[in-house]
């Protein structure tokens, strides 16, 4: 499979997941049809054994069939099934072979929603809305009080599930008074200048939006090691929207996402983001869906914030002189976590830090998943994937929830009642103390 | 800045535990990063020690009296006898009562799902009341929309090689998973959770689906998915309805006995506070290049790779656990053999037709390739020295053994992870 001179993989693609990659997108000349990322699957169905919505739904036929299987029969239709996968891309960490599975998953689901969902569909006006949640956002935000009321209404998540399909069953995230980027401003953007600690800081909707206290934080961590702390004008990080087959709107997204980036990048900052599935979007599906200039670039010198602050600063260090005094909490590890490396940074960080306890409630899928478990009809199987870490969590000796992903966190939320924070927030109260900056 | 720890394992599958468990012995910090969180599911869940000789002979009956016939370089006569049994010790307080066969030094029949008998050391709790060398009447138990296990098949294979019974096999259809190839995770969750399908509890309606066929067997085969979180307590309620023992037959991937073995590593490890990174991959290392011939050279750290970026990740001593041929421990192409990470010798013939032998089925020199390494399993150069002060290596990236011709793997995973894991601990609190 390789071509490389020597015959060997280079030390840089041990991985080979790349070359898969190439291999599997590149349609080129080749005749017959054989790509070598599919021809990769030696249908060991590993991937469908880590699946958790095959888990829970026997009728989905699973990471294998909606990767490399369709994958081999390119003149066929995509299967409708294609819709019912999540994208928490765990089958991706599970390929032994590293058959590119989640970028196949989200390509036949672009081409699925291009070729086979009628535009003025229910499903395709629902799905398009909330992977435009950002669009939404933007104009909740502006009378934010207001649109909590309206939103808040039980008529309102009754007409949203009747008129849309949208579950009734949640309760619609709150929209903040003011926004991360209005307080950002207010304050006078960066306190700090630096020549050599400069980060750009990737919010994301969600952060600027909703919990802009996640925002807050991360400003206010990085500030305490002495970093310059840039807020880039950005869009949504596109997960919603691949998770959706959207890819339009998403390479939109992405194309003044790596473009802004870029530039900061050139001039010596790093990105960083509070939230998984951003740092998820900017470092793997850029790359790997999109073909715009500078984005290996920009996902080269992505972070996810905490992981950044422990391999630059002596994050460890500075946190075992610190004390909290805050509840215990369950910890739940996002998917796009864990396929970063990241799902055991959180407890490894925390756990020597005084005045609480931090309990991992183990491997399982929240099975939110972004958008997906707001669709009435894939309700019940969110609830189905995340019952166990609902368990799990309930059963820990806590009194508090601790995740880094937004949907994460309402689920662990909706199916526990507990209250929900984020590291960073932890990491503010243990570095930065009480004094607002 | 990097990561730091005291002792980082490189790779996640049996070895590479046990590595990690015998380093954090000690009161250091250890890290093992996996690349895949799940090498073991692709593993049948048996533990081999030795089933056959290096030429061939077998099976073998008493594997610890061969331990001190194999040939120089063999990763058991690396470690010596008495290593290999301390190691299996180690294994036997990690899985405790959900593994069978501590009680003997002598191998254990196991039937396959192709119908085979395997000569094995430990094997799941669930797999003891299957023996060959039990003599109770056999009904084997396939299910209709699984492929992987033909009970039918399976059971006239095991009776032409002779077993002391008789064996049938039916096909069955599993109650409440009716479309294809539903993943096996699946039908063992439907049992773990005794789903109930028209009213009907799983384990109820599979129990009297079998009911009907047993004929007087005295004990039931199932192919090895009864269950992944609560399998003892599926494995009873089916043996109380159906009156007989009930058992599991280890398959091909992906293995449910290989998932709770992985399971349980992983909860031992987690209680030796061993720090667990997976997803991600080590690619490459820094410091100790240059003159090849110091065997004081040592690797300063390590780097991780994720999406184009490397992450540094440093310790005091390093274990190299990565596989083999198959795993990706020990590359090879056209031009040579090789092993990718810190890119220590392979000892291997220039003319690549002497890595194979004419018959497909023959001894092929290509399954002994691996890594040569002195007695405390550090890699060795073409001359003889250490590769470096501070790399051991362990399980299949280890050369000199067949280990799937031998039926050694197992064993050479955990002797070896034993070994160096100790051997690094010992070092890293020096």
């Amino acid at each position: 499979m390789s071509d490389r001179d020597d015959g060997f993989r280079s030390g840089a693609d041990v991985g080979g997941r790349d070359d898969a990659l190439r291999s599997a997108t590149d349609t080129s000349g080749q005749g017959g049809g054989l790509r070598s990322g599919a021809d990769g699957c030696y249908k060991c169905s590993t991937c469908d054994s880590v699946c958790p919505v095959a888990e829970v739904d026997p009728s989905f036929p699973g990471p294998k069939f909606q990767g490399p299987e369709q994958w081999r029969l390119e003149d066929d239709e995509i299967d409708p099934s294609i819709t019912d996968c999540s994208n928490c891309m765990r089958c991706d960490g599970a390929c032994p072979t590293d058959v590119p599975l989640s970028a196949m998953h989200n390509t036949a689901r672009g081409a699925y929603v291009e070729g086979s969902m009628r535009p003025w569909s229910r499903t395709y006006l629902r799905n398009r809305l909330l992977a435009n949640y950002g669009t939404m956002a933007r104009i909740a935000s502006r009378t934010p009080r207001l649109a909590n009321a309206v939103m808040g209404s039980t008529l309102v998540r009754r007409l949203a599930e009747s008129l849309l399909g949208i579950t009734a069953e949640r309760e619609f995230p709150r929209f903040s008074d003011e926004t991360f980027r209005e307080w950002f401003d207010a304050r006078g953007g960066a306190t700090h200048e630096s020549a050599d600690r400069r980060v750009a800081y990737f919010h994301g909707d969600y952060a600027n939006h909703n919990t802009p206290d996640v925002g807050k934080a991360l400003v206010r961590v990085f500030e305490s090691f002495g970093y310059e702390v840039r807020v880039p004008d950005q869009r949504c990080s596109g997960t919603p929207m691949f998770a959706n087959g959207m890819l339009g709107d998403a390479r939109r997204a992405a194309a003044v996402n790596v473009e802004n980036l870029r530039a900061l990048v050139a001039d010596g900052y790093d990105v960083v983001c509070s939230c998984t599935s951003c740092s998820m979007a900017l470092r793997q599906e850029y790359p790997e869906l999109f073909d715009v200039d500078g984005v290996e670039t920009v996902a080269a010198n992505s972070w996810d914030a905490v992981e950044y602050l422990r391999v630059h600063e002596d994050l460890e260090g500075a946190l075992a002189d610190a004390t909290v005094d805050v509840p215990d909490v369950a910890y739940h590890a996002p998917c796009h976590a864990r396929n970063q490396g990241l799902g055991g940074q959180t407890v490894e960080i925390l756990d020597g830090l005084d005045g609480f306890e931090i309990h991992d409630v183990g491997d399982s899928c929240s099975g939110i998943s972004g958008t997906y478990g707001w669709k009435a009809e894939k309700y019940d199987t969110s609830m189905a994937i995340g019952e166990e870490m609902f368990r799990h969590t309930e059963r820990a000796d806590a009194e508090a929830g601790l995740t880094e992903c937004p949907t994460c966190a309402m689920a662990m939320e909706h199916g526990t009642g507990y209250e929900i924070g984020h590291t960073l927030e932890l990491l503010e109260t243990a570095l930065c103390g009480d004094d607002p900056a | 800045m990097a990561i730091e720890d005291d002792v980082l394992v490189v790779g996640g599958g049996l070895a590479g535990s046990i590595a990690a468990l015998s380093a954090a012995e000690r009161d250091l910090r250890v890290r093992l990063v996996s690349n895949e969180g799940s090498t073991l599911r692709s593993a049948s869940g048996l533990i081999d020690l030795l089933g056959y000789t290096p030429d061939g002979e077998g099976p073998i009956v008493e594997p610890f009296e061969h331990l001190t016939d194999l040939p120089a370089g063999h990763p058991y006569e690396r470690v010596g006898r008495r290593a290999v049994r301390e190691a299996l010790s180690v294994f036997d307080a990690v899985v405790g009562d959900a593994y069978a066969g501590a009680h003997t030094d002598a191998n254990a029949l196991v039937p396959t799902a192709g119908g085979s008998i395997k000569p094995t050391a430990r094997y799941p709790a669930s797999v003891a009341p299957g023996l060959a060398s039990d003599p109770r009447d056999t009904l084997l138990v396939g299910f209709e929309r699984l492929p992987g296990f033909d009970a039918p098949l399976a059971a006239a294979s095991l009776e032409a090689t002779g077993v002391p019974f008789r064996v049938r096999g039916v096909t069955v259809q599993f109650p409440s998973i009716e479309c294809d190839d539903a993943a096996i995770t699946r039908h063992a969750r439907a049992l773990d959770l005794d789903e109930r399908v028209e009213g009907v509890p799983s384990r109820a309606a599979l129990a009297e689906r079998v009911r009907v066929e047993l004929d007087g067997a005295a004990r039931v085969g199932f192919p090895a998915l009864l269950g992944v979180d609560h399998d003892e307590v599926v494995r009873r309620d089916l043996a109380e309805r159906l009156g007989v023992a009930v058992f599991e037959i280890p398959g091909s991937p992906p293995s449910v006995p290989g998932i709770r073995l992985e399971e349980r590593l992983r909860s031992a490890l987690a209680h030796a506070g061993v720090r667990v990174t997976t997803g991600v991959r080590v690619v490459d290392y820094e410091g100790g290049r240059g003159d090849s011939r110091n065997a004081g050279r040592r690797i300063e750290r390590v780097l991780v790779e994720r999406s184009g970026r490397r992450v540094p990740y440093r310790a005091d001593e390093y274990v190299l656990a990565t596989g083999g041929l198959v795993g990706g421990g020990i590359d090879s192409s056209r031009a040579g053999v090789r092993e990718p990470i810190f890119g220590c010798h392979v000892p291997h013939p220039e003319d690549r037709s002497e890595w194979f032998a004419d018959d497909p089925f023959g001894d092929h020199p290509f399954a002994r390739f691996g890594l040569a390494v002195d007695r405390s399993l550090r890699p060795l150069t073409a001359d003889g020295d250490p590769e470096f002060a501070n790399l051991r290596a362990v399980g299949a990236v280890l050369g000199g053994a067949d280990f799937a011709a031998e039926k050694s793997g197992s064993g050479i995973s955990i002797a070896t992870g034993y070994v160096a894991g100790s051997h690094a601990g010992r070092e890293a609190a020096a």
